[in-house]
């Protein structure tokens, strides 16, 4: 049981970073301006950096030989567990950044935590990647306070995000069957445990923003346990997979 | 090469006896090998021609983000989608560089992407060709990149400085990015039969148009005879052309691919290939606008800058805005 909960953790790390990786990587030349471009593409590597070592470190432990590339490209829906928050499409760059900037500051605490984990392997890969995720939400942050508080127009565009991809917030801070063997095993905090920091870097952010966070609380659930994804899942495996699907044994 | 055919004066090349103190000192300074800087006095032509040159340049970059790009959301691993993302984001930085070099010479970032943008400024035609294939992404790289490191190597002695030393840390850059082409198409012609068909499509779809890239003989240019003088232009495009050729012939035998060119044949007494000359007419109709992606590739670049508009004014709304609380409490 304990290997299974870690193998269902691992994945639903390297989800995360594999889905928002290839939403970002989706926006390949066509940013808003140069500097994002490149900025953009940095963001993706880094994620899909992180997905190569967490779902490495996944296939390891589930011993039956399956790589990180496998895991990525030969799973159908129901066995991905990202978060619903990830695989909402981009839309315009405010929601982009907005998805971004509400991931990052979960994200930094998750592996903020996870350094301390008591498998050294995942504190290791924690180690490297929360580095990477403190930038990003330095980056993210400052983009959605520039953008928020900037002319009427981009105000309005990013409250629009916000209250669009807010519902996707709760997800995050659910603690289930996983989450709490992963706990009491030591190797990974209570989810519950990451909210009262989440929620006061937030709120600063949107504060300096002036945005404002939606009152209503609701959460959709359904994306780190596998239950109901999004329609929009099915579709990006769609391209994603495609080459390895429609050749399969190729090498490449 | 990623600027092609660009026109200096068109006056013919001076003596320097028919030039006035001021340029000839100038002229004399290249002929020795000296570095021109921003501050330099130079010649009008010059000016323009670089401008042009290293504008051009700068828009193949961006622009050559959109057919590599169209493959990031594709590549058929993790370690694929890595490599191809970085190397998509080397050339927004090539971009970025080669842009800043050309604002050192009176030009502005947005004044560039404006003339790209209405078709005024062009850009390498070779990005107006399609990529259809997984194998296109190693085709890309093994020929295109291979070609442009072909005319920039040299123009890392280029007579302007900040022109050479853009090119130094691009070079370095792309002699990555050929490699890894060269890598993606080792594992297709080495790979399953499709796989291998898919490489031999790319190297004939992608072969005339990148001996295309290095425009049409110029040996009779007098655009290239003064952008050769003023070091701007180190080699005819028939010399690079050439040296590409006798470069790439063995690299495709070794992957075991057939270069799509029944008059291929090594000459002995040249000590190079002889080859077919690509199809000058398709060169021309690309060049103006109808290639096979020409409208889709503007279309992109004129979506994703009219979609940016509010987030670029958003932002310096904001930076207006801080800067002036900054004053206010100081």
């Amino acid at each position: 049981m304990h290997d299974n909960a870690t193998f269902e953790f691992l994945c639903r790390m390297g989800d995360n970073t594999l889905v928002l990786g290839h939403r970002v990587s989706e926006w390949c030349g066509v940013s808003p301006v140069l500097e994002e471009d490149i900025a953009l593409a940095n963001t993706a590597l880094d994620l899909i950096g992180q997905t190569q070592m967490w779902l490495g470190l996944a296939g390891d432990i589930e011993g039956k030989g399956r790589s990180a590339d496998d895991l990525a490209m030969l799973r159908d829906v129901w066995d991905f567990r990202n978060l619903l928050l990830v695989e909402q499409p981009n839309g315009d760059f405010g929601q982009t950044l907005m998805r971004q900037f509400l991931f990052d500051a979960w994200h930094v605490r998750m592996l903020q935590a996870l350094t301390g984990s008591s498998d050294k392997r995942i504190a290791e890969i924690a180690a490297k990647a929360v580095k990477e995720a403190s930038y990003h939400v330095e980056r993210s942050g400052d983009t959605v306070i520039g953008l928020g508080d900037g002319t009427a127009e981009s105000h309005g565009r990013m409250q629009a995000a916000l209250d669009l991809l807010w519902p996707y917030v709760g997800e995050m801070f659910i603690c289930d069957d996983v989450d709490e063997a992963m706990k009491s095993a030591g190797i990974a905090p209570d989810p519950n445990d990451l909210r009262a920091g989440f929620d006061s870097h937030v709120t600063q952010v949107m504060t300096d923003a002036t945005l404002l966070i939606p009152e209503d609380d609701f959460a959709h659930k359904g994306g780190k346990n596998g239950h109901r994804h999004s329609e929009h899942l099915g579709h990006m495996l769609t391209q994603m997979q495609w080459l390895q699907r429609a050749y399969p044994g190729a090498s490449w | 090469m990623y600027a092609q055919m660009v026109k200096s004066t068109g006056q013919g090349v001076k003596s320097l006896d028919d030039m006035e103190p001021q340029e000839r000192a100038f002229q004399e300074r290249i002929d020795a090998g000296d570095k021109i800087e921003p501050k330099d006095w130079m010649p009008d032509g010059y000016r323009k021609t670089l401008i042009r040159q290293i504008g051009q340049h700068g828009h193949s970059e961006i622009v050559g983000q959109l057919p590599e790009g169209n493959w990031i959301t594709r590549a058929p691993t993790l370690e694929r989608k890595a490599i191809l993302l970085a190397k998509v984001q080397d050339e927004a930085g090539h971009g970025l560089y080669l842009y800043c070099a050309a604002e050192t010479l009176g030009v502005s970032r947005d004044e560039l992407t404006e003339d790209l943008l209405s078709g005024k400024m062009k850009y390498s035609s070779i990005f107006n060709y399609p990529t259809l294939t997984w194998a296109d992404m190693g085709a890309v790289g093994w020929l295109v990149d291979g070609a442009a490191i072909m005319n920039q190597v040299p123009l890392q002695r280029t007579s302007y400085g900040p022109y050479a030393r853009a090119m130094v840390r691009i070079c370095k850059e792309e002699s990555f990015h050929q490699r890894q082409g060269y890598d993606i198409m080792m594992k297709m012609a080495r790979g399953t039969p499709a796989q291998k068909r898919m490489a031999q499509d790319a190297l004939n779809r992608f072969w005339y148009p990148s001996l295309m890239m290095f425009g049409p003989s110029d040996k009779d240019s007098v655009h290239s005879a003064q952008s050769m003088a003023w070091k701007i232009k180190m080699n005819t495009n028939d010399e690079l052309r050439q040296k590409f050729v006798d470069q790439t012939v063995p690299q495709a035998e070794y992957l075991g691919l057939t270069v799509p060119d029944e008059t291929l044949q090594w000459n002995e007494g040249k000590g190079g290939y002889d080859f077919a000359e690509p199809d000058w007419s398709e060169f021309f109709d690309v060049i103006k606008g109808n290639g096979p992606c020409n409208r889709e590739r503007l279309a992109a670049r004129n979506k994703a800058w009219d979609d940016g508009k509010w987030v670029r004014d958003g932002l310096l709304a904001h930076a207006e805005k801080r800067a002036s609380k900054k004053v206010a409490a100081e």
